[in-house]
């Protein structure tokens, strides 16, 4: 699971409803549109291609355009076109904004004080971890209390720091509580406007709007839920298949297929497998507790990543019974016919059940985490 | 004596009537953990293992006297349910429920901060003081009375950990999960605290994992205050990429932050012992004991 990302145009559409300025825009899936936006728009554009991946306008998904014919080029150009591995399929086409300074504002969930966070600075439009790292004194930083949010004398004290006053300062403040309430309502993980432009007039403009929603919350906002479970975009078949069955299933670039019980057990198991010179094809959780069919499912996708020489299960049975793994391995063998080479550590509840049926259909079973890696290792390196 | 829970503690158990809370109740319970009262909401006047029902805390507390809640609802009651138990005035709240949305743990976080009320979870296998109260869901028979305190952010690596120690004829003082979710209530360093000054706890094994910077503090604090006991530190998910969450919602590298690297350079430059492997933290505890 990662957090659910939302492309620019939703994040903007959200933004609307709070009231945020934002440039206006249209979002365009052909060149043709485009055209027809930036007619609209009658004035020099950005054309912005409409992907998740971070690092957009670095990679050339960020054109400026002074006519809508210039538009319908470039669009034609990215429509369809690959950025960062992502297909661009649509475009924001948006009002350029002079720009008299580009500004950073953002919240985020700090983890350590169990809050969010409001980041800002006066070095924006470019990388906020850069900015922290090179110049830390160019950030403003607060934290909000959860129990009495955000104050608005806590927006004003920020856009003063800033070097802000007069009408601006109370601009700036009412941007600064207006993302906050979007944060808190949509559940935000990080919310972020990079850059902020301020304009040669003085106004303030949102050219660029990022929301990542916690992904455990998505059951109060039902419809980034559904969305959820289609977005592809990120995620590869076998991690897909592997959320829809609710497993903690990330795609690595090893040949060794992994699948054990609890999250820090096969981070381990992983970090085991490089220690003896193995590498691992993926990390698979399937939880605590498991029935065999959610262990042949797990062993299943695991196994269908054609990269997968050997199969690696790692157990060690609490609320997770041997017995039930024992015969999850088993029925994966009776499906798949077992062409791929398996090895199992069994220990815990029920592990002498577990071990002895594994035994009658053959199949070697270890006590040891230590010595079932450095098996799996060396049988991969002889296939 | 350990830390968190003795055989003095008593507990209830918020959604004692469902399929976890009840079925953990009775292996609690068979472990000795003295459970006096369980909460549903409508459910009240049940009994569950003998155990008498309310439908709130207030109520359960009118009846029983208790200090510790045990919380089995679903994510999106957790929130409402960790208050509860705050509000009804219990001391310690542990809370097993996975995948607690962040902004209903930062409200219950503070607010239990602020009660001086102590939180472990959301998303931890629990508590457990060998021989004398389990406040949790772990497999009981893993654990043996000893002398060294376990804190940990995993489940079943955590049984690892254990295991080795037994095979090394070590037992634990106190073994406790901080949680898998990415914002917890109890920390490393709360934990490094009370097992300093729990006279049972000669030595302490701390594992820690990829995400957030809960061992970076760790390592910051036994920097600044010399530890007086024997100390390991095992962190796994070197071999994790950046951006995936592995597992635990709290296990994710942001960008170059949280990666095991860094807690590693940030414990060793403490001067605290690495394992590199599970059965390291045995060996290395064994030899500094001698």
């Amino acid at each position: 699971m990662c957090a659910m990302k939302l492309f620019e145009h939703e994040a903007k559409a959200l933004g609307m409803n709070f009231n945020l300025p934002l440039p206006r825009s249209h979002l365009a899936s052909t060149a043709d549109q485009a055209r027809e936006a930036a007619e609209k728009l009658g004035k020099p554009c950005a054309i912005k291609a409409q992907v998740l991946v971070s690092g957009r306008g670095k990679a050339g998904g960020i054109r400026f355009t002074s006519t809508p014919e210039e538009a319908y080029q470039i669009a034609k150009i990215l429509l369809g076109s690959d950025l960062k591995g992502e297909k661009i399929s649509k475009l924001l086409v948006e009002e350029r904004i002079p720009t008299k300074k580009e500004l950073y504002l953002g919240l985020v969930v700090d983890r350590s004080k169990r809050c969010y966070s409001i980041l800002t600075s006066t070095e924006g439009g470019v990388d906020i971890e850069e900015v922290s790292e090179k110049a830390p004194q160019k950030i403003v930083r607060r934290d909000i209390n959860p129990l009495s949010r955000l104050r608005e004398y806590e927006a004003r004290d920020i856009a003063v720091k800033l070097g802000y006053r007069g009408k601006q300062l109370h601009d700036l403040a009412s941007i600064i509580l207006k993302l906050y309430s979007m944060t808190v309502a949509f559940d935000g993980e990080l919310v972020e406007t990079n850059p902020l432009i301020e304009t040669p007039e003085g106004e303030f403009a949102a050219a660029d709007l990022r929301i990542l929603i916690d992904d455990n919350s998505l059951f109060r906002h039902p419809d980034f839920q559904k969305r959820a479970m289609e977005m592809t975009e990120e995620l590869k078949p076998l991690e897909m298949k592997a959320r829809e069955r609710r497993l903690a299933y990330v795609e690595l670039d090893g040949d060794i297929g992994v699948v054990g019980n609890g999250a820090g057990l096969v981070m381990a198991t992983l970090d085991m497998m490089k220690h003896y010179g193995g590498k691992p094809a993926n990390f698979c959780d399937f939880g605590g507790g498991a029935s065999s069919e959610r262990v042949s499912d797990a062993i299943e996708i695991v196994l269908s990543n054609e990269k997968v020489k050997i199969l690696l299960v790692n157990i060690l049975g609490g609320i997770t019974r041997c017995d039930e793994v024992a015969k999850g391995i088993l029925a994966v063998r009776e499906r798949t016919g077992a062409v791929k080479p398996m090895v199992i550590r069994l220990v815990g509840t029920n592990d002498e059940i577990g071990r002895r049926m594994l035994v009658e259909a053959g199949i070697e079973s270890f006590q040891s985490m230590e010595n079932a890696v450095e098996k799996a290792v060396e049988l991969a390196s002889e296939v | 004596m350990g830390i968190l829970i003795d055989s003095d503690t008593r507990a209830i158990v918020q959604n004692i009537t469902g399929t976890q809370g009840s079925f953990h109740t009775k292996l609690m319970l068979s472990y000795g953990t003295k459970i006096v009262a369980g909460v549903t909401p409508g459910k009240g006047g049940l009994q569950v293992e003998g155990v008498p029902v309310y439908d709130t805390v207030n109520e359960a507390l009118n009846e029983h006297e208790a200090d510790a809640s045990i919380i089995f609802v679903p994510a999106p009651f957790v929130k409402d349910a960790a208050l509860e138990a705050i509000g009804g005035g219990l001391k310690l709240v542990v809370i097993i429920t996975e995948g607690v949305p962040m902004k209903d743990a930062m409200e219950f976080l503070w607010e239990a901060e602020r009660s001086n009320v102590r939180i472990v979870g959301p998303n931890t296998p629990g508590v457990i003081t060998p021989n004398e109260c389990k406040l949790g869901i772990m497999p009981s028979h893993i654990f043996k009375k000893g002398g060294v305190g376990v804190v940990s952010r995993s489940g079943t690596l955590t049984f690892e950990v254990c295991l080795g120690l037994a095979r090394s004829g070590l037992g634990q003082s106190t073994c406790l999960g901080l949680g898998g979710d990415a914002l917890v209530g109890l920390t490393f360093v709360e934990a490094l605290e009370m097992f300093k000054n729990d006279r049972e706890t000669d030595a302490v094994a701390l594992i820690g994992e990829i995400g957030g910077n809960a061992e970076e503090l760790a390592a910051e604090y036994v920097k600044t205050a010399w530890y007086p006991k024997p100390l390991v530190a095992y962190v796994v998910g070197r071999s994790a990429p950046s951006g995936k969450r592995m597992g635990h919602a709290g296990a994710i590298i942001m960008g170059r932050s949280g990666t095991a690297e860094s807690k590693i350079k940030a414990f060793e430059s403490a001067g605290v012992d690495i394992a590199e492997m599970p059965n390291d933290v045995a060996r290395i505890l064994r030899e500094r004991l001698e």
